[in-house]
């Protein structure tokens, strides 16, 4: 069974179409991310898989369970999850240690307390009141809220938005080193390398449309695209498309005798293909 | 696996971090506690007159300050916290784990019964201190006083969550639910003497629970002869049980269905 199955989601504001027929199917152990601007429908998406948003149209099921349900089997459900939302700016006259140790009570396999502390670096800040802390530390404790309860699915909603290099860095190994543990992950972002650097499949969103699924690899058929070769030709700039670069080159190298004056062999950066992606149901 | 825990003991131990985080935001701890004090020391120092023999302002005050910090401290502190609390996303991650809603208000319950005790204690132990309040003697007007407190907390316990749904945010809470909770102070007799008010007044506090919780106060707080000075000529204190339990199921039942996790 899939860890996640949707079917053609749906869902609207008023006359906002945010969600227009999104198909998902997420396997056990993998780190899956939405990838789309902001607008796209991720949170939208997120936020039906999680049970916060009632939809429209399709089928949802996560776990085996549809998130609409309410009731006991839901608190069931609740306890196998983690949610880290995308914002949220609560901050009590709470101590982290204090805080992470009170939601650990709500589950009923719930990890150690000082050894999340630890692993998603708030050692030296559990002692500090939840207000004191800088945005970094306070994303980083609504991570260890999201895992303390030992879930089998996490979902993460724009995790890094606003962090600097340093500590996105930090935050990806985190996150890799939760799934090496075994928990699945569906993580939102905007950012295509985030995306690249963490997951094993990406589905790329917008404007309510998946525009495609596959590995940051193969994404927009970047492994298999035709190569650029370009070179100058006396005064003239010249190029040619090729499934064989390597045997234009020989032949180029052939006819100059050696080396080929200016020459670069190309293929399109991932950021390429993306861009193109997201403008191309711009019309 | 291990069993997960029970609402109840999940609600018991969030009315400890209610608690505990109300205990560390110093200022409103003293004026929550201290404002009933504050207004006792105002009110008894302007008007020393007796109202009936034997019956001090500061007597027939005490009574309604006791009944109005059960609605201050219910009603008034639960609809602007709560909607506070859902603006900046607290309720929704509350929401997103396993604890059931019902520990969430257990939580609510433990931490205003345990302010209004406090609240309760300061109160009469300055009236009795500074302004010769007299205290019950008889037990059974001690019963009387312990049901209104647990009915009355119970009542505007519920009433706050439930009306938490009306501010549209946090900030402007204060301004929808500060006016309503003085304009039922004036007219339920907690700052005048309830039957000088004009009968379309008494009617309509009549309607709203605070007038019953003053009068039931009254009836603990002063003596046998005055029940002959209220408005039906007695403590009507059935009618006020009556009246408690039909605001606490109003409020009981819209705290369960329209309670709201999330803004919209
Ligand atoms: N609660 C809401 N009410 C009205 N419109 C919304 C709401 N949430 C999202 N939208 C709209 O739906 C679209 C998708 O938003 P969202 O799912 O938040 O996208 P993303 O998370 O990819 O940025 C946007 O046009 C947004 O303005
Ligand atoms: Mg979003």
């Amino acid at each position: 069974m899939k860890l996640i199955e949707v079917k053609g989601l749906q869902k609207s504001y008023g006359d906002v179409h945010a969600v227009r027929g999104v198909d998902l199917e997420i396997d056990q152990g993998e780190i899956f991310s939405l990838l789309g601007p902001n607008g796209a429908g991720k949170t939208t998406t997120v936020e039906i898989l999680e049970g916060f948003r009632t939809r429209d149209a399709g089928s949802v099921s996560v776990l085996g369970f549809d998130p609409q349900t309410r009731g006991r089997e839901s608190r069931m459900w609740r306890n196998r999850i983690g949610i880290i939302l995308q914002s949220s700016s609560d901050a009590d006259d709470l101590t982290v240690v204090e805080t992470i140790n009170h939601f650990s009570g709500y589950y009923s396999n719930p990890r150690n307390v000082d050894e999340v502390i630890y692993s998603v670096g708030l050692k030296e800040k559990e002692s500090a009141l939840v207000r004191n802390l800088s945005g970094g530390q306070r994303r980083r404790l609504d991570v260890a809220l999201g895992i303390i309860g030992s879930p089998e699915l996490l979902f993460l909603d724009e995790p890094t938005t606003g962090f600097d290099p340093e500590a996105r860095r930090a935050f990806w190994a985190l996150i890799q080193n939760l799934r090496s543990n075994g928990t699945s992950i569906l993580l939102t972002t905007h950012y295509l390398d985030e995306a690249e650097a963490l997951a094993d499949r990406v589905a790329v969103i917008n404007k309510g449309v998946i525009v495609e699924v596959s590995t940051p690899a193969d994404l927009g058929g970047r492994a298999t695209s035709q190569a650029k070769v370009q070179w100058r030709d006396g005064a003239e700039t010249k190029s040619e498309k090729t499934d064989n670069p390597t045997s234009v080159v020989t032949a180029l190298s052939a006819r100059f005798n050696g080396e080929v004056p200016e020459l670069v062999v190309t293929r399109p950066s991932l950021e390429d293909i993306y861009l193109e992606m997201i403008g191309v149901v711009d019309e | 696996m291990n069993k997960i825990p029970s609402a109840l003991e999940l609600g018991i131990r969030r009315g400890g971090l209610e608690i505990r985080q109300f205990a560390r935001q110093r200022e409103s701890v003293v004026f929550t506690l201290l404002f009933p004090v504050i207004l006792l020391a105002i009110f008894g120092s302007v008007f020393q007159n007796t109202i009936a023999p034997g019956v001090t302002f500061s007597q027939y005050f005490v009574a309604g300050m006791i009944a109005s910090g059960l609605v201050n401290t219910g009603f008034q502190t639960l609809a602007i916290t709560i909607p506070m609390e859902r603006d900046v996303g607290a309720l929704k991650r509350l929401r997103g784990t396993p604890m059931p809603a019902s520990s969430y208000f257990i939580g609510k319950v433990i931490l205003i019964f345990v302010s209004m005790v406090i609240q309760i204690i300061l109160l009469l132990g300055f009236g009795v201190a500074f302004f010769g309040l007299d205290m019950p003697t008889e037990s059974s007007k001690w019963l009387t006083f312990a049901w209104l407190v647990l009915l009355g907390s119970a009542c505007s316990t519920s009433l706050g969550i439930a009306f938490s749904v009306v501010p549209k945010s946090g900030r402007g809470a204060s301004a929808v639910v500060t006016p309503i909770v003085i304009v039922l102070q004036f007219i339920s007799g907690v700052f005048f003497v309830f039957t000088l008010l004009p009968t379309w007044m008494q009617q309509i506090a009549a309607v709203f629970p605070l007038k019953w919780l003053t009068q039931g106060m009254r009836s603990v707080f002063l003596p046998e002869s005055f029940a002959a000075q209220e408005a039906a000529q007695s403590w009507e204190l059935q009618k006020t049980f009556v009246i408690l339990v039909i605001w606490l199921a109003i409020g009981l039942f819209f705290s369960v269905r329209k309670f709201k996790w999330q803004r919209t």
